[in-house]
């Protein structure tokens, strides 16, 4: 295969990787707001953590963007 | 027809030299570039928001009450992650915090209506790595001048079996130097990406329009309604990205003060 195609392809892949993140942040606001509506009095008090969990989960999809955009303007 | 693809989406990330092209410190050249004239400008509305406020009026008007809230807000967060020995990192915490969130509005701004290419200096790893490097350095030397080499159990656990010590410490340890490229690229790439977006569908928008009603109407003006949302969007991820940034820089000065 040609290699500039299979870099455009590769960062093509890559953003397979950002659509699996918006699962993963979804599923940490979607998890969230399903125990807030359960318990709200204490779902202010968690507000901190649940942005650790967004931040975790959004970081592998941001990684997989760099991927993307390292196959196509550096590599 | 338009010429396709014309608009480079890479542009408005460019860095040039404003002037001084001629100052040079050990062979490098020290222009004054766009990217340092944002940062300025980004301290220049900073200090302005916040002399406006620190009136210490007993009856605080609306700018007092906007910088109280910010200060109140940063001060919750120090409080509830580290508790009452945590009070000192307030102002760093803070000034980070303001920084990062005014770079990151500033950079949105639609300048470009009075000839000024906007530029978002959070944009940028050199800019983003620097604060990370800060808070990792922060960090360290506060883990260390507090714990001394007793600040290494951060890595173990406690009720870690033995035979597991040397995997965990390792892990740990990686987990621990990632720390700070996790922290800088998250701000570089969220920001680089809402505005990489932003552009192509600027392009879009351009493109569509110069190619006759029929591509107007199909890809310019859904393109256009698509672009005010996704505006929206980054407006919210600029705030976002601020508070992550500086509350994991606060969880991280929590590992260096209480251990764990």
């Amino acid at each position: 295969m040609d290699a500039e195609a299979a870099k455009l392809l590769g960062a093509g892949l890559a953003a397979i990787g950002v659509g699996m993140a918006a699962l993963g942040v979804g599923n940490v606001f979607g998890s969230f707001l399903e125990s807030a509506l359960r318990n709200p009095a204490a779902a202010d008090g968690q507000q901190g953590r649940l942005f650790i969990g967004f931040a975790a989960a959004e970081l592998l999809g941001l990684l997989a963007f760099v991927v993307a955009m390292i196959l196509l303007f550096v590599a | 027809m338009a010429e396709g693809g014309k608009i480079d989406p890479m542009h408005q990330f460019e860095v040039q030299p404003l002037f001084g092209q001629g100052w040079e410190i050990a062979g490098y050249q020290i222009p004054f570039t766009n990217s340092a004239a944002w940062m300025a400008a980004t301290l220049v509305v900073l200090g302005v928001f916040m002399l406006g406020g620190m009136k210490r009026e007993l009856v605080p008007g609306r700018w007092q009450m906007a910088v109280e809230g910010f200060t109140g807000f940063i001060t919750g967060m120090i409080d509830t992650n580290i508790g009452k020995e945590g009070r000192k990192f307030v102002p760093y915490v803070f000034s980070l915090f303001m920084f990062i969130l005014f770079a990151n509005l500033l950079g949105l701004l639609p300048t470009a209506a009075a000839g000024v290419h906007a530029f978002t200096v959070t944009s940028h790893i050199t800019i983003t790595g620097v604060l990370a490097l800060v808070s990792f350095a922060l960090v360290l030397i506060v883990g260390f001048a507090r714990h001394g080499l007793h600040f290494f159990s951060l890595f173990v656990p406690h009720g870690t079996p033995t035979v597991m010590v040397p995997l965990i410490f390792l892990i740990e340890l990686f987990s621990f130097m990632f720390r700070p490229i996790s922290l800088g690229l998250r701000l570089f790439v969220a920001m680089t990406a809402g505005h990489i977006l932003l552009k192509v569908l600027a392009g879009f928008v351009i493109n569509g329009s110069a190619g006759g009603i029929a591509t107007l109407a199909i890809v310019s003006i859904p393109s256009f309604i698509l672009m005010i949302g996704i505006s929206m969007l980054e407006i919210l991820v600029a705030g976002i990205q601020a508070y992550v940034f500086a509350l994991l820089t606060s969880l991280y000065l929590n590992d260096a003060i209480n251990l764990h």
